[in-house]
């Protein structure tokens, strides 16, 4: 086929996506140039390979696993708050990670909730830092991802086809053969690419919950070497090591991960005439009450905290607050300048090659992408006088693979559908985009600067790298906070976090579906 | 007059060629069974399809490489003929200038085509809350102010009402009665065929074959066009 379809100006989109490459191959060479040849892996590097692999692993099976008991259960069961917890699935996502692992403390931390149940009864208590509080708190996060990618795949089985097993009168391992069984084969092995790529280079969970000589990720030591001993060459070569490891598990993933959904339909559930026994019921029950007690518990733990804690919170968590909200406002705005014409260049094409440029901003690592900028920039600039900037910039380029899943689709569609339309009426350039392309794709456009406002509020990644005492943003401020052992402050911060990282996705969200027809 | 010379159209392994003059100001109708190419070969006129071989001409200019905009010639389709997340006088003032900076005179120009399909109460609403054939008049009216030499139909009624299709062309027939311009219009229905055209390209075997007198085409088919009237 050599149809034309639509003059969407390829060159902007290829601008886009040589700088997104420029910027991070820079911090690749900076990196490159700085690794010593001769100098090997320490006994403690591998380690740390091995520790990042181990625990990715771990992470993405058992968030698969137990996703599909979920999702099984909401795909067939109708209630009261079944859209409400669905939508709630969604919330782990654009949850800033340090929120995250101060409601895990709370419920499992050595004097929290459970302990305290535990010894209540006599029972040896537990503890969570280490390898099982970082596996927690990534199944915290990537069970309800896997579990709203399996209902997506679930609900797009036909409804006609559960008519027909209702016909046939399959039994219910029937049912799951004909019918569950091939979305499944479909969508797990994508999921679990995903969250297993998500969980190598996931930072502020190791930075928490793990260290050590035993549970040390490759990130955790590039922050390490890089903060602690100041050993760029160390840094260097860790980073390199990353993105080795990253990039060939995110370049395999790409080919399997699915489709990201906005989120729309999913809470429509179909009218089944299957698994209507006592049995199927109550399991179904009890799997969906476990699954929303471990999610709703922690974040009910930092709500309930963060009101307690919110008189003790010092005046420099509000101004961290404000160069949070200026990081992800700017973050945002490099989001749609580096996504909208890469998305409009890729719909343009028929395969789609070109995503794995945004692909590899998930696999070169933030603090790889931040050790490179540091070492460009220290000889020039004061290195913590552009934290935020920087900051904001690697948020952009982390979100960018999402946005670009999330747009694509739409802005595909939309090709299809009025590509020659808006080619006999001659439009190109910049009416192109105002009257068709933006109009068309703003409820994506807004999900996925929801997303990337979100993700960059919440960030502690490269902030890390290049803070000092006046440039913190909030999470980093809340880090602080928790190492200066103020867990009230410390709450009461976490609370400001999750109402302007929600505040934000909201917005954007919101911005995106207002008076949007057809 | 517009001219396709030795064209070879190809997509695939569907291979298609054409050699014809159309006079501006006729009315062709384009004939033949399903999948023969019928819509293949607007595509190709109005530049979706880039010609494999061969040139089209209008006048003295050669069209053959010139953008689908360019072309003296609009097109309605089958469907997605109006953007849904626009009024209809943008969906009309699109037609006038794609950056939609409408002078007074545009919007003048606007008022009068909606007024001509009998929209003029409907400017300010999406084409979603529009009727079908009130779509298919907002369409025209966009037609009307683009005032191109040609007008390309593929089957844009074809979703409507055996009445409100003969209306549509009905109106198509006297918009371009009132232009000049040229219409070349895809169709499945002999009494289209009977209804409006001048002429008929009758394309079936790979072939587009040259027009030919509406009335005594229909009257006195050719075995091939026999077989596909039934």
């Amino acid at each position: 086929m050599a149809d034309r379809t639509l003059a969407i100006s390829t060159k902007s989109g290829i601008s886009a996506a040589t700088l997104v490459v420029v910027l991070i191959l820079g911090a690749l060479l900076a990196v490159l140039s700085r690794a010593e040849a001769g100098a090997g892996f320490v006994p403690a590097d591998w380690a740390a390979v091995r520790f990042t692999v181990w625990q990715a692993f771990l992470s993405s099976m058992i968030s698969v696993v137990l996703a599909v008991p979920v999702a099984r259960a909401l795909a067939r069961r109708r209630f009261v708050g079944r859209g409400v917890l669905v939508t709630l699935l969604g919330a782990p996502f654009i949850l800033p990670v340090i929120v995250a692992v101060l409601g895990l403390l709370t419920v499992f931390g050595r004097n929290g909730w459970l302990n305290i149940a535990l010894e209540g009864i006599g029972l040896p208590t537990v503890s969570i830092y280490g390898l099982h509080g970082v596996v927690l708190a990534h199944v915290f996060f990537n069970l309800p991802l896997a579990t709203r990618l399996l209902l997506q795949g679930w609900q797009g089985i036909p409804a006609e086809r559960f008519r027909l097993a209702a016909q046939l009168r399959l039994t219910p391992w029937a049912v799951f053969r004909a019918l569950e069984w091939p979305v499944l084969k479909q969508i797990v092995p994508g999921a679990a690419a995903l969250i297993f790529v998500i969980c190598l280079t996931s930072f502020a969970v190791a930075l928490t919950l793990g260290g050590g000589p035993r549970a040390t990720t490759i990130e955790l030591a590039i922050y390490q070497a890089f903060r602690f001993d100041f050993d760029l060459g160390r840094a260097a070569l860790l980073s390199v090591t990353q993105l080795v490891l990253a990039g060939a598990a995110a370049v395999f993933a790409l080919w399997i991960i699915p489709v990201m959904s906005t989120g729309g339909g999913q809470d429509r559930p179909l009218l089944r005439w299957d698994a209507r026994g006592g049995m199927q019921r109550c399991g179904d029950g009890i799997v969906i009450v476990l699954a929303a007690a471990f999610l709703l518990v922690p974040l009910a733990a930092v709500v309930l905290r963060g009101l307690r804690g919110l008189g003790q919170v010092p005046v420099t968590v509000w101004q961290a607050a404000g160069q949070s909200l200026f990081v992800a406002v700017i973050s945002v705005v490099v989001l749609a300048v580096l996504a909208l014409p890469m998305a409009g260049w890729i719909a343009a094409r028929r395969s789609g090659g070109v995503e794995a440029i945004g692909l590899l901003g998930l696999s070169a690592s933030p603090l790889m992408i931040g050790t490179g900028w540091f070492i460009l920039i220290n000889p020039v600039l004061d290195p913590s006088s552009v934290a935020l900037p920087v900051t904001a910039l690697v948020n952009a380029l982390m979100a960018l693979p999402f946005a670009l899943r999330i747009i694509v689709p739409r802005l595909r569609d939309t090709v299809q559908d009025y590509g020659r339309l808006a080619e006999t009426l001659g439009l190109q350039g910049w009416p192109l985009w105002r009257w068709v392309i933006l109009p068309r794709i703003r409820p994506q456009l807004g999900f996925a600067a929801g997303l990337t406002g979100a993700l960059s509020v919440g960030d502690l990644g490269v902030i890390t790298l290049f803070a000092d005492q006046e440039r913190a943003t909030l999470p980093l401020q809340m880090y602080r906070l928790m190492g200066a052992y103020r867990m009230e402050a410390a709450a009461g911060a976490a609370l400001i976090l999750l109402a302007l990282a929600l505040g934000i996705f909201w917005a954007c969200d919101r911005g995106g579906r207002m008076h949007v027809e057809a | 007059m517009l001219r396709l010379e030795g064209a070879q159209i190809v997509q695939g392994n569907f291979v298609m060629t054409g050699d014809m003059a159309l006079e501006q100001g006729q009315k062709y109708a384009v004939i033949g069974p399903s999948g023969a190419g019928k819509s293949t070969l607007l595509a190709a006129l109005c530049g979706f399809i880039p010609l494999a071989q061969g040139r089209l001409c209008w006048h003295d200019a050669d069209l053959t490489g010139a953008a689908p905009g360019a072309r003296p010639m609009t097109m309605l389709f089958q469907d997605n003929n109006l953007f849904p997340h626009l009024t209809v006088t943008q969906n009309v003032g699109l037609g006038i200038r794609p950056d939609l900076r409408l002078r007074a005179q545009d919007k003048a120009k606007v008022e009068d085509a909606l007024g001509r399909v009998g929209l003029h109460d409907h400017a300010d609403k999406k084409p979603g809350a529009l009727s079908g054939g009130q779509q298919s008049r907002a369409a025209l009216a966009r037609v009307l102010v683009q005032a191109r030499p040609w007008l390309l139909l593929d089957e844009p009624f074809a979703a409507l009402g055996p009445a409100l299709r003969n209306e549509m062309l009905d109106l198509v027939q006297d918009l371009v009665g009132q232009t000049g311009a040229g219409l070349i219009m895809v169709t499945h229905a002999p009494e289209d065929v009977r209804r409006i055209a001048d002429q008929v390209i009758f394309v079936a075997g790979g072939v587009a074959k040259a027009p030919q007198p509406a009335q005594a085409l229909m009257d006195n088919p050719p075995p091939e066009l026999r077989a596909y009237l039934g």
